[in-house]
């Protein structure tokens, strides 16, 4: 079962979530007893791609044709179904990211071929080909059977293993006939938040809620992301009141995240928030009144008024880093 | 415009999650169910927005067994002209998605609005199958999404880290998040003729089940939380060093 690979680019770099999807492709094919391979679409520096085989991918078809550094999912599909053709894939993994999110299902209703949406873990082959993925929000899991000959896994970000080598891969030109006009969305202008992490992808979120009162106060919430590197979030009703913009929205109508440390400041730990993060590896709870139920999901707890504890946690954060080097 | 908002029915957001017969089953015992909120509060409502603008109809289409029908009621209680309802089961997205794209090829949409993805499955996939299905354009995760009714769209949607801004010629598949409508309450009077509003039930099309869930199960709880004094933060960096090492 050969096993094909999406990398997804941005402007020539790759991120955390093409390393883990590389990394899942690889581990499945050795699993398999066959070979993975990656792809990766557009402008991008030899070298860059040659690094992937620090992932353990031996092999990296690159189609450099520059219509590519435009996204549409339509046209990106139809390149990976040829590159699935020439290499007889089988399986064919995606991060489980916006772009591997738009992608996959094109693939999978043009291949016929079952999609796991977000895998928590390399499938279970002893019986049929059997992933573990979030279902209900992250209220629960679920054993998903791919049932079809072809098989699509999108890999949920933070929540596969990452193996390093110093392996260097090789770097194939793909080509297949692309023109203008298979372009059927057109993007007409790109705005990127500079210098932040994607949420799915934070390894750390400091998040806040309505207990910090209004926007003017976010910069407590701030200071302790930048003290830790880490992304910032929000509860519903907070993006909702346009104190914070709607894709820092996390929990059960937003976005789920699986840090390896969530930090509520000002959050009561409703339900529907819970969901959304409670993947997190480790929470930190800051709340003034002792019942909030998010205690009750949290491993580390702090009783206190935000305003004074979130300064002085960050304080201490910052000594902590200086030590440190 | 021609609108086609595809429509699920999940448990309410508060519900319990058990499952029943050796944990292969959802235990639907108990639980209320809702209209999908990305459906409803996004997709559904921007329908009706770009209709009160444009004129035109709002369809919905919803593939499921028969316990669907109060959930679509709901939705027609918003503002929808009519709905279809495809009987059968819908455990398999690209199943579900097939059945979709039968329906819409033979309706003539414009435009096919779905949400980002359902509550209780989590695929994020059935917009984009059903695109795939009919050959039309896919925007996954869009924003905003405006139009005037002269056949192409100019539509926001997320990216790794920004956003994006595109055009594209219509019909087209679109899936909605936040950003694209605020959520809505139905009036009296629209409640009281939802019940009357045409809901057509369709035999499903043959279709190939790509998936299949075999088992669930739900998270460990959690081992107990550690309280540390709010003037002792200090220890609580000393805590996520070395007890969690996740700085
Ligand atoms: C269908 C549906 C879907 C939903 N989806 C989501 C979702 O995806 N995500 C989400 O977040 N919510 C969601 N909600 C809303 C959810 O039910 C809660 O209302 C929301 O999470 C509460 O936000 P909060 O914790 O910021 O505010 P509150 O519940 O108002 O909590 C504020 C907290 O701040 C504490 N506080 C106040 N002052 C201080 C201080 N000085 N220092 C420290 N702590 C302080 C208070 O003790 C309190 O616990 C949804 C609701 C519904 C009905
Ligand atoms: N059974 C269904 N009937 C109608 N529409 C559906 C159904 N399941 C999913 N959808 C639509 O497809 C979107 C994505 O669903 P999913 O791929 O299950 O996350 C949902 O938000 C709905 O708009």
């Amino acid at each position: 079962m050969p096993v094909l690979i999406f990398a997804d680019q941005h402007e020539g770099t790759f991120r955390k979530a093409a390393f883990e999807a590389v990394s899942y492709g690889n581990s499945l094919a050795r699993q398999l007893g066959s070979t993975a391979t990656a792809i990766v679409l557009g402008t991008c520096e030899e070298q860059n791609i040659r690094a992937l085989g620090n992932f353990g991918v031996p092999k990296v078809l690159h189609h450099t044709n520059s219509l590519l550094d435009h996204f549409d999912p339509a046209v990106y599909a139809k390149v990976i179904c040829q590159a699935v053709e020439q290499e007889s894939a089988e399986v064919i993994v995606f991060s489980h990211n916006f772009n591997g999110k738009a992608i996959a299902p094109l693939v999978s209703a043009r291949l016929k071929a079952g999609w796991v949406a977000g895998a928590l873990a390399l499938p279970d082959t002893s019986s049929g080909f059997v992933v573990k993925k979030g279902v209900f929000s992250g209220k629960a899991f679920a054993q998903v059977k791919v049932l079809s000959e072809k098989k699509i896994v999108s890999v949920n970000p933070n929540s596969v293993p990452v193996e390093k080598t110093d392996q260097q891969a090789e770097v194939i030109p793909f080509d297949s006939q692309i023109q203008e006009s298979d372009f059927k969305v057109k993007v007409t202008a790109t705005e990127t938040l500079s210098g932040t992490v994607p949420l799915p992808e934070a390894e750390i979120i400091v998040s806040g809620g309505r207990g910090l009162k209004g926007p003017e106060n976010w910069g407590i919430v701030e200071d302790l992301a930048k003290a830790l590197g880490a992304g910032t979030a929000c509860s519903r009703p907070v993006a909702d009141s346009g104190w914070r913009p709607h894709h820092e929205h996390v929990g059960q109508t937003g976005i789920t995240v699986r840090p390896n440390l969530y930090i509520a400041i000002g959050i009561s730990g409703a339900i529907q928030h819970l969901a959304g993060v409670n993947g997190s590896k480790y929470m930190v709870v800051i709340n003034k009144d002792p019942e909030a139920p998010f205690f009750k999901a949290a491993d580390y707890g702090i009783v206190g008024d935000a305003f004074e504890v979130v300064p002085r946690l960050t304080k201490a954060i910052e000594a902590f880093k200086e030590k440190q080097h | 415009m021609k609108i086609l908002v595809c429509i699920s029915k999940t448990p309410d957001t508060t519900a319990k999650i058990t499952f029943t017969d050796n944990n292969t089953k959802f235990d639907e015992q108990g639980v209320q169910f809702i209209v999908n909120p990305s459906d409803e509060w996004y997709a559904l409502v921007r329908a009706l927005e770009l209709k009160e603008a444009l004129g035109g109809t709002v369809h919905l289409i919803t593939v499921g067994g028969p316990d669907n029908d109060p959930v679509i009621r709901k939705a027609l209680a918003l503002g929808a002209d009519d709905a279809i309802r495809v009987d059968t089961d819908a455990s398999d997205g690209y199943y579900v998605a097939a059945q979709i794209a039968h329906c819409a090829r033979e309706g003539g949409y414009d435009l096919l609005l779905t949400g980002k993805e359902t509550i209780d499955y989590n695929g994020s996939g059935v917009g984009g199958m059903i695109a795939g299905i009919l050959e039309l354009p896919y925007i996954s995760l869009a924003t905003k999404l405006e139009t005037e009714g002269n056949g192409e769209a100019t539509v926001r949607r997320e990216i790794e880290g920004g956003e994006e801004v595109c055009s594209v010629k219509l019909p087209a598949v679109i899936s909605c998040m936040k950003g694209m409508a605020e959520q809505r309450i139905a009036n009296v009077r629209n409640i009281m003729m939802a019940g009357r509003k045409p809901l057509k039930v369709v035999e499903p099309v043959d279709a190939d089940k790509l998936t299949e869930i075999i088992s669930f199960t739900l998270p460990e709880p959690k081992s107990g939380i550690k309280m540390i004094a709010p003037d002792n933060v200090e220890e609580l960096v000393r805590l996520l060093h070395e007890e969690a090492k996740v700085i």
